[in-house]
């Protein structure tokens, strides 16, 4: 009585339904190429291209880049 | 609602990566600065002209360590999670949980050890300035090259599976992959810029601390947003087993 009514659940883990691609399209794009784009400032710019003139942004992650396994100079 | 779904995934999933970038910040700095500084002081001592320094040793190996790791965690933490939106129900029957560890155990594999195994990482002094743009380039290639193929395994695996059974289609999507990847390995040109006498120890321990990092940062995001992962898509939360079990009458 003083306990809950457990759910009637169908399965006992319920495993995740699929989400519709329609629904990750717009997230992927924008999203991934914003990610896409700080990765490319954190593991090469001021390396092999430059966005930036200088070696600001090279020298502020050098050791980050060398540590995260990308070719630094 | 779905596309709800996939914002809120992705929010959790530039947290986790967040987080999980401290943690390996904590490893970065404890276990590979003391090998950087090592390295450096070796450049030092055989270089013949020293440059200027434009940020200084202090902020390169704290602050600037700090911005490097954790961007690259909020940023994977991105890309992850939009990557768990499609294969969350479409690789198997995995709950919310191991589906993240899943494929944050498959992204460490494809995003970093494949590619570090043909072109691993290099403390400073090791690798020639002038042949910086062949070897980012090379290494971006290796990397997409390995992501790419991650992906067409998971789905030749899939394919195979109604005919072959899951564990059979697994084998071979997973030795399809590595001969693939042998076979980059041998075409792909190899890179040898170590400077003689640069102590081979000190390589090598640096190279084992970079996959220490990553280690840290994937192992620490698979299990962080797993856990989110789980509590959103199954927020009921689980009652004690015995409750489960008794009908609904006391």
């Amino acid at each position: 009585m003083a306990q809950t009514v457990a759910q009637p659940t169908a399965t006992p883990s319920a495993l995740p339904a699929k989400l519709p691609l329609k629904a990750i399209a717009p997230w992927a794009v924008f999203f991934g190429v914003l990610m896409l784009v700080l990765l490319y400032f954190v593991g090469a710019e001021q390396g092999a291209t430059s966005v930036f003139s200088g070696t600001d942004v090279h020298e502020w992650v050098h050791d980050a880049r060398h540590l995260l396994g990308f070719p630094c100079h | 609602m779905n596309s709800a779904t996939v914002r809120n995934l992705l929010v959790r999933g530039m947290l986790a990566g967040l987080a999980a970038g401290v943690l390996a910040l904590v490893v970065a700095y404890l276990l590979g600065e003391p090998y950087v500084d090592k390295a450096i002081a070796f450049e030092d001592a055989h270089a013949h002209e020293h440059e200027m320094e434009v940020v200084s040793r202090s902020l390169q190996s704290t602050a600037g360590l700090a911005t490097g790791v954790l961007v690259y965690g909020v940023a994977f933490g991105g890309i992850a999670a939009l990557a768990y939106c499609f294969a969350l129900g479409r690789v198997g029957r995995f709950s919310p949980r191991a589906t993240a560890l899943l494929l944050s155990g498959t992204a460490l594999l494809a995003v970093y050890v494949v590619p570090f195994l043909k072109y691993p990482a290099n403390p400073p002094s090791v690798g020639d300035p002038d042949t910086i743009g062949k070897r980012t380039a090379l290494y971006f290639l290796m990397m997409l090259l390995s992501v790419l193929l991650a992906i067409a395994a998971t789905l030749l695996g899939k394919r195979l599976a109604p005919s072959l059974g899951t564990w059979w289609a697994t084998v071979v999507a997973v030795a399809a992959f590595a001969v693939v990847i042998g076979l980059a390995y041998q075409f792909l040109p190899t890179i040898n810029e170590v400077p003689a006498h640069f102590p081979a120890a000190l390589l090598w321990r640096f190279r084992l601390s970079a996959l220490a990092i990553q280690s840290v940062l994937w192992a620490g995001f698979g299990l962080l947003f797993g856990e989110l992962a789980e509590r959103q898509l199954n927020p009921a939360p689980a009652k004690a087993p015995s409750g489960r079990t008794a009908p609904a009458s006391n």
